[in-house]
């Protein structure tokens, strides 16, 4: 589904991912964790085409698809999604206005008109329930003095309305206290399944408990210095990253 | 002075009522003995005047079939009052005004009537006679005096819509409205102006004078949806008594030339104004709101936020003036101005001016112009969301902001519908929102 090789990318000049190589297939779920400054978060960024973030070397085929071709919607409407570590806030653009374009713009990829506003203020009460978010948010500017977590859950809401053949989460879990990361991780469960993959961005390996990835890998230095199963996140947790930094150096 | 208004004023003196001639003559007098500014009138300085015709007839007066004319006028609940051409339409307006509210029109008052507009008329223009406000009160036949009774409190709004309508040649409307809102009053108008075709040449000269007594609140709305041809040289002129509070919203669709002139005067302790507006020029259009807000006694606050998006080749001014006279201790005077440029050729010129004689006040002021938001774009984008769709959706956020301050609820949903559409935008999911 996603296959990443040998990707250089830098952010004002600066070399942050330095030959990280990454697959990901339908039904996996992979964790990535490392230290702060390790590029954890670049990589969600370029594979969603931020600006300002450029690619110098390596591929990313996504779906069979030159990813790095792609403009930011059409990466999107292709199934892919970020949710993002420190969501924006865009006051006068109200929340449901905001989904609602989300939503349209994947059904028109798939040939399909507009979903008419009363079926979609309903499904996105609901969803609301899901993720715990009081549905008066929906009326509410985009993220406009969300607390943290209230973000979070945005992201999530986003995530379970569009339903993306690909979720990346980079650090949903920061910031969370244990009841949020429970909703949080409820929601990605929900949309496990074999046509469906998912990358979670994470420090920590608390995360981990409540949603179970195939695959661990830590990144240090903008590369992977380091993949195996679940039981890598657990050594992590014991031992901190230190001895693979130093491994790497 | 050119004489390309002479017709209409000679029309003016001719069918002004009796107690009216001394007025316009003092106008007129007024008017002949200036000279139409240029760019080098700091005033004008970006604003020029070369869209105004080298004679305009007086408007016609007669009935006119508004659906005919494609113009179709909103229900913000409350009262209704139509003028087409400057004219009292009878068949369009709301007959039965709520009590405590008087309507008088300058054609139709008795002796009495006569008398107390002649009090007032003037009052919040001031000794200062701008040229345009000289010429409106040269061409002064059919006014307005519209009074909210001490203590009365008028829950729904006084929508007056001033209508342009056609005819062959270019036209000029004088229209006049003045508005005293008694001590403790409480009312809501709004000034509405529609015209009937995007190439019908017209000037309007539209004078507003508002007398908010002590204690009132009065919410003043002004719409300025002309249509290209139509150039509109307007004034808003309020003062505020003790403890009296203005809450104003100014909105102007672009044309070839609008000119508006907001004055604000605390003239009595305690004394409150917020005044909000939106611009939105775009083809040629041009728009200029010169504001000033006057804080000659203590205790006051006043607080202005407009926002503008420029598109295409339009141009657009906004003046900014706060006057904090030596008095004026504990002033808190605040002032936004944001503007959104959408194309490379569209221009802005913005300039906050600041006066301040009284030294134990607050007074903030900010002018900023700017393209949209890259991380806000990539946002919409990271979520399927088109980049053009992106640009629309965050410049109606942009405008939507100051539309959320309307406190008539009527007219912030249509507001919010208009510019929904204008922006292009999903209007069913804009309904079912508000």
């Amino acid at each position: 589904m996603l296959k990443i090789e040998n990707l250089h990318a830098s952010v004002d000049g600066t070399d942050i991912l330095k030959g990280l190589s990454l697959s990901v297939k339908p039904g996996e779920v992979h964790a990535i964790m490392g230290p702060n400054g390790s590029g954890k978060s670049t990589l969600g960024h370029v594979l969603a085409g931020r600006p300002g973030y450029t690619v110098t070397a390596g591929s990313v085929s996504f779906l069979g698809q030159d990813l790095l071709a792609l403009e930011t919607e059409e990466r999107a409407r292709l199934g892919l999604f970020l949710a993002f570590q420190y969501p924006v806030e865009i006051p006068g653009v109200s929340n449901m206005e905001f989904l609602k374009a989300a939503v349209d713009a994947g059904r028109e990829q798939r040939g399909e008109k507009p979903i008419d506003a009363v079926t979609f203020m309903k499904s996105a009460r609901e969803t609301c329930k899901v993720v715990d978010l009081d549905p008066a948010f929906l009326k509410r500017g985009v993220n406009e003095g969300f607390s943290g977590g209230e973000k979070k859950r945005n992201e999530l809401l986003q995530m379970l309305l569009l339903q993306p053949r690909l979720g990346i989460l980079d650090e949903t879990d920061s910031g969370l206290d244990i009841d949020a990361l429970q909703v949080v991780a409820r929601g990605v469960n929900s949309m496990r399944s074999p046509e469906r993959a998912f990358v979670l961005v994470t420090h920590y390996q608390r995360l981990l408990d409540f949603i179970e990835p195939d695959h661990v890998h830590v990144l240090a230095g903008g590369r992977i210095v380091r993949s195996g199963d679940k039981s890598l996140a657990l050594e992590l947790e014991a031992r901190g990253y230190a001895w693979l930094e130093d491994a790497v150096a | 002075m050119p004489d390309f208004m002479q017709v209409s004023l000679d029309r003016a003196a001719a069918s002004a009522p009796p107690w009216l001639q001394d007025y316009l003559r003092a106008g007129r007098q007024r008017w002949e003995a200036s000279s139409l500014p240029t760019r080098k009138t700091e005033q004008w300085k970006y604003t020029g005047l070369q869209s105004l015709q080298p004679s305009y007839a007086p408007a016609r007066h007669g009935a006119m079939v508004l659906a005919d004319a494609g113009i179709e006028l909103p229900r913000f609940g409350g009262f209704r009052l139509v003028f087409v051409n400057g004219r009292y339409a009878p068949e369009y307006s709301d007959q039965t005004l709520p009590q405590g509210v008087a309507l008088v029109r300058f054609a139709a008052a008795d002796a009495d009537q006569a008398a107390r507009i002649r009090s007032y008329l003037g009052d919040a223009v001031g000794r200062e006679q701008p040229l345009f406000t000289a010429l409106n009160d040269a061409a002064l036949e059919e006014g307005v005096f519209l009074e909210i009774e001490a203590g009365v409190r008028l829950e729904q709004p006084v929508h007056i819509v001033w209508v342009s309508g056609n005819q062959a040649e270019a036209f000029s409307i004088n229209q006049r409205l003045l508005v005293l809102c008694g001590a403790a009053g409480t009312a809501s108008v709004i000034e509405h102006f529609v015209g009937a075709r995007s190439e019908q040449q017209s000037f309007t000269n539209g004078v507003t004078e508002l007398l908010v007594e002590a204690g009132a609140t009065l919410n003043h709305y002004r719409l300025h949806q002309e249509e290209a041809a139509a150039v509109h040289i307007g004034r808003v002129q309020a003062r505020l008594a003790a403890q009296a509070t203005l809450n104003s919203f100014h909105l102007a669709l672009g044309s070839v030339l609008k000119r508006v002139d907001l004055v604000v005067d605390h003239c009595g302790q305690g004394a409150h104004s917020e005044v909000n507006g939106i611009y939105l020029p775009h083809g040629n259009d041009h728009v200029d709101y010169h504001t000033c807000i006057e804080h000659r006694v203590p205790n006051c606050t006043s607080s202005e936020t407009f926002r503008g998006i420029i598109g295409d080749e339009a141009t657009a001014v906004f003046n900014g003036r706060i006057h904090i006279h030596r008095d004026a201790q504990k002033t808190n005077a605040q002032l936004s101005n944001r503007n959104l440029l959408t194309s490379t050729r569209a221009e802005i010129n913005t300039k906050p001016e600041l006066e301040i004689y009284a030294d134990d006040v607050q007074c903030s002021h900010g002018a900023t112009v700017a393209q949209l938001d890259e991380m806000s774009l990539h946002y919409l984008r990271s979520r399927g969301v088109s980049s053009s769709q992106a640009q629309v959706m965050l410049s109606f956020g942009f405008i939507n902001e100051v539309i959320d301050t309307v406190r008539c609820e009527s007219l912030r949903e249509y507001l919010q519908g208009m510019l929904a559409r204008r922006f292009a935008r999903d209007p069913a999911l804009a309904a079912s929102l508000s």
